[in-house]
């Protein structure tokens, strides 16, 4: 069975640890936790990536790779996520447990201190961030910037964000915007990393089979160069809950051969905190979270209006947002079908089979979240994030105990707040 | 039933062959919560032509993945919700080779396994439903041709085949999939849904005798036999086109870069080509190589870029693509690079680093139950056991893969696959 601890190792510095002999691997999560903001978003988004370039000790990329062939092909991966209206700063990685080196070595102290290492000692240039590094990354970040158009599914949930919630911090992208990302600076990166580093909230992650006193040994003795303040940040979301009279309505053409058609609701408050969570999680899975929900067996099952239509939760932002996929001439029709879904759930037209399954959907999605070490990182350090400390266990009892009123009732606070419809180029003109 | 043991990597399989010829592989796993179950045919989207009842058939590209979406109807509805409502996760996919059906689920994994053997091996097609089926899977071609991920790899595919089924979009094209009646739908189920032709692996907290009790009970007590396919005309070593390009409403340049090695025979060959492109590829251009780090630097290549050996019945290249601004300069110095080291060799220190990482990225990996039992049924299919692999890394040498990147320095053996950025779009 596996065990949960969490531990404050230095003011605003915590770690949860997941002990478990059931993986191959030791999975390790660093990550700085603030609030988003548009001034900054852009270059907190760059830091991890330059941080990855190099450190002190392993000065450029060639000998970061060597140092983790050697550990048996570890990998350590930038990245950046929004949770809520917080940006995460993060580095995931994973190592072989050391019960598979074949020499008997032991892995889980050399990783993190690699780990610690890239985070805490960069390598520097008169004292700040190398200028090559800076300026490689920059480019790269703003590529990543504008790739986010590629996918035009993903790229059509980000506008819907976007216009929905211009005047709130969730509006902000998770990589900031062009024009502030081209401003960055060696100098100007290097202080803000002087001030994430002293003021962020660090949230630390292993998963493994070590034990804890080990763990948390490793983790101290690797951290330790942390700069000490007892008030770090604790960033806090905005849960805006009245939706405009009339829905918005933003409407943009690329060169596509299929529509994007994303729908945002506003959940009336409720979020992760709330003692409606588990009925609003139902009720999204009811309504078009899985493939027996309202808009997967209608909207693209029964009349075939497009390849596909789910709805998602921004837990910590309290959105429902709908995304599908139509023919452009289906518009109209695809807009009014999904709306009579969700009126149908209001009414309480929702079968026993169909609340029992999404119920069983969601509660097996919770227990299996304990199978998958990136998952459990992912889950924990929303927890943090949000200052929670329910287990996935734990949530999945209150599931169990929800009852189709509830789910009911939480769709009668759900409101439309913005359509937006990514279109093809000939249908605009 | 038979227990196959690999000590180095702390698993084991069991392993049983059905009197009806179904190969079925388990991997027990008492301490997950889930239990996933995968059920494979060995048929793809190269698999166009074959033989049935004495009779050859051509059938239109796409009809493997058109099948994966119809096998799911069942005479009382959709198999899909059937699974859905025990809160299992189904789903399916078709690759060149192989389709796939799977679920993983936390409880009932006996009803559902059921389930899945059931509904894959019971055929349930009408006109209507084929013709339905034909607005949908429509709107998945539109939607993946939007996609530049995809049109970059179908272009390097089709550049560097002339003739290999593999240079055709496993999906089809709205146009092919328009000629798929519910009579082809069940020609292609007769001859390669036999259990003969497929592979059954489970991995979780199950009991292997339980498995297969629940196969024997729900399948078909005897298959149809073997299978007859044919792939065309001979492979020659040359390429289609060197270069293929077009462009889409991307961002930045995205290319793939890649060279066409001979094909490997069916059996063990197929998983040390396997290991050893991969490592071939990682002495490249992999993220600890010198032409990485080179290339980094120079803002040619950024982390997306990728790197390795891919491979199907009759087809394996070497790969590497990602995104750039200048793609024609990254594919240069990568043919340059392995003709440097098809003279010099490789570094030593770097080919035991290399295999050392390869080894630990390939342990890590069996985290994951798709995993386990997708490698596991690929594996079986090409004649090799994937665990195996362990011992195969230990027969593999440095001179090997000098000896494969040779062929990169052949010109006529390599295709550079570009999407251009629209003008306007940056």
């Amino acid at each position: 069975m596996s065990q949960v601890i969490r531990t404050e190792l230095f003011p605003g510095v915590n770690l949860t640890a997941v002990h478990t002999g059931k993986f191959k691997s030791n999975y390790f999560g660093a990550a700085l936790v603030t609030g988003l903001s548009r001034d900054t978003a852009a270059e907190n988004a760059l830091l991890p990536w330059v941080l990855r370039r190099g450190s002190a000790g392993c000065p450029d990329m060639q000998t970061v790779s060597s140092r983790l062939d050697k550990l048996y092909g570890g990998a350590i991966e930038p990245s950046v996520t929004k949770k809520g209206e917080m940006q995460c700063l993060c580095f995931s990685a994973s190592f072989l447990d050391d019960a598979y080196a074949p020499e008997g070595e032991q892995l889980l102290e050399p990783a993190l201190s690699l780990l610690s290492e890239l985070l805490l000692h960069p390598r520097t240039e008169d004292g700040i961030f190398c200028r090559e590094y800076v300026e490689g990354e920059r480019a790269n970040l703003i590529d990543r910037i504008r790739a986010q158009k590629n996918d035009k599914r993903q790229y059509s949930m980000m506008r819907l964000g976007q216009e929905m919630c211009r005047y709130e911090a969730f509006g902000i992208d998770k990589y900031g915007d062009e024009a502030s990302a081209a401003a960055i600076t060696p100098d100007s990166l290097w202080k803000r990393y002087q001030t994430l580093l002293t003021t962020a909230q660090v949230e630390l992650f292993y998963c493994g089979s070590a034990e804890p006193e080990r763990v948390q040994q490793a983790f101290k003795t690797a951290f330790a160069d942390l700069p000490v303040n007892p008030d770090r940040e604790q960033p806090e979301c905005e849960l805006r809950i009245t939706a405009p009279e009339q829905p918005n309505f933003v409407e943009e053409a690329l060169d596509v051969g299929q529509g994007k058609l994303a729908m945002g609701l506003r959940t009336d408050g409720i979020g992760v905190w709330d003692e409606e969570y588990p009925a609003l999680m139902l009720l999204n899975a009811v309504f078009g979270g899985t493939s027996m929900s309202k808009l997967f067996m209608n909207v693209r099952e029964k009349l075939s209006l497009c390849y596909f239509a789910s709805s998602t939760l921004e837990k910590f932002k309290g959105l429902m947002l709908v995304s599908s996929g139509i023919e452009f001439e289906k518009f109209e029709q695809a807009r009014d079908e999904i709306l009579t879904q969700l009126d149908a759930c209001r009414r309480g037209e929702i079968s026993d089979e169909e609340l029992e399954g999404a119920r069983r959907i969601v509660c097996t999605a919770l227990h299996t979240l304990t199978d998958s070490q990136g998952r459990m990182s992912d889950y924990w350090l929303g927890q943090a994030a949000a200052g929670i400390t329910e287990t996935p266990e734990q949530l999945a009892r209150r599931l169990e105990r929800v009852t189709k009123e509830q789910v009911v009732a939480v769709a009668g606070r759900m409101h439309l707040d913005t359509i937006y419809f990514l279109k093809g180029k000939e249908a605009a003109q | 039933m038979k227990v196959l043991k690999y000590p180095r990597i702390g698993e084991q399989l069991f392993h049983k062959v059905l009197d009806n010829g179904l190969n079925v592989f388990i991997c027990p796993k008492p301490e997950h919560a889930k239990s996933y179950a995968f059920f494979a045919t060995n048929y793809g989207g190269m698999d166009t032509r074959f033989c049935l009842n004495g009779q050859w058939h051509d059938t239109p590209a796409g009809v493997a993945h058109f099948l994966e979406h119809k096998m799911f109807d069942t005479e009382d509805g959709n198999a899909l919700q059937d699974l859905a409502s025990n809160g299992a996760s189904p789903n399916a996919f078709t690759s060149n080779g192989i389709t796939g059906y799977y679920f993983e689920s936390t409880e009932k994994f006996e009803e559902n396994l059921r389930i899945l053997l059931r509904f894959v091996s019971v055929p349930w097609f009408t006109a209507e439903s084929v013709d339905k089926e034909q607005g949908i899977i429509a709107q998945e071609i539109r939607m993946i041709e939007d996609n530049p991920e995809w049109q970059v790899y179908m272009n390097l595919m089709e550049g560097l085949y002339q003739n290999h089924p593999a240079r055709i979009s496993v999906a089809g094209t709205v146009e092919s999939i328009s000629h798929i009646t519910d009579k082809t739908l069940y020609d292609c189920h007769r001859t390669f849904y036999t259990p003969e032709n497929m592979v059954l692996c489970v991995a979780g907290d199950v009991e292997p005798e339980r498995v297969c009790a629940i196969a024997d009970e729900i399948l078909p007590k005897q298959g149809s036999g073997k299978v007859e396919r044919d792939y065309g005309e001979t492979e020659p070593a040359a390429v289609a086109q060197r270069r293929v390009e077009t462009k889409m409403e991307v961002s930045t340049p995205i290319f793939q870069y890649a060279c066409k090695m001979p094909p490997v025979s069916r059996g063990p060959e197929t998983l040390r080509m396997q290991l050893l492109g991969d490592l071939a590829a990682q002495a490249l251009v992999g993220q600890s190589s010198p032409l990485y780090a080179s290339l980094y630097e120079q803002g040619l290549i950024n982390r997306e870029f990728d790197c390795g050996c891919e491979m199907y019945p009759g087809c394996v290249f070497l790969y590497a693509g990602g995104e750039s601004r200048d793609p024609a300069a990254v594919a240069e110095q990568i043919a340059g690079e392995a003709a440097r080291l098809a003279r010099e060799g490789i570094d030593e220190q770097l080919w035991q680093r290399l295999k050392k990482a390869a080894y630990g990225s390939r342990v890590r990996g069996l985290n994951s139950f798709e995993t386990i039992c997708v490698g596991q049924a690929q594996s079986f299919f090409d004649g090799a056991q994937a665990l195996t692999f362990p011992e195969m890394f230990d027969t593999i040498t440095r001179e090997d893969g000098q000896a494969l990147l040779a062929k990169w320095g052949q010109a006529d053996r390599t295709t550079l696959s570009v999407v251009w950025p629209k003008e306007g779009t940056v």
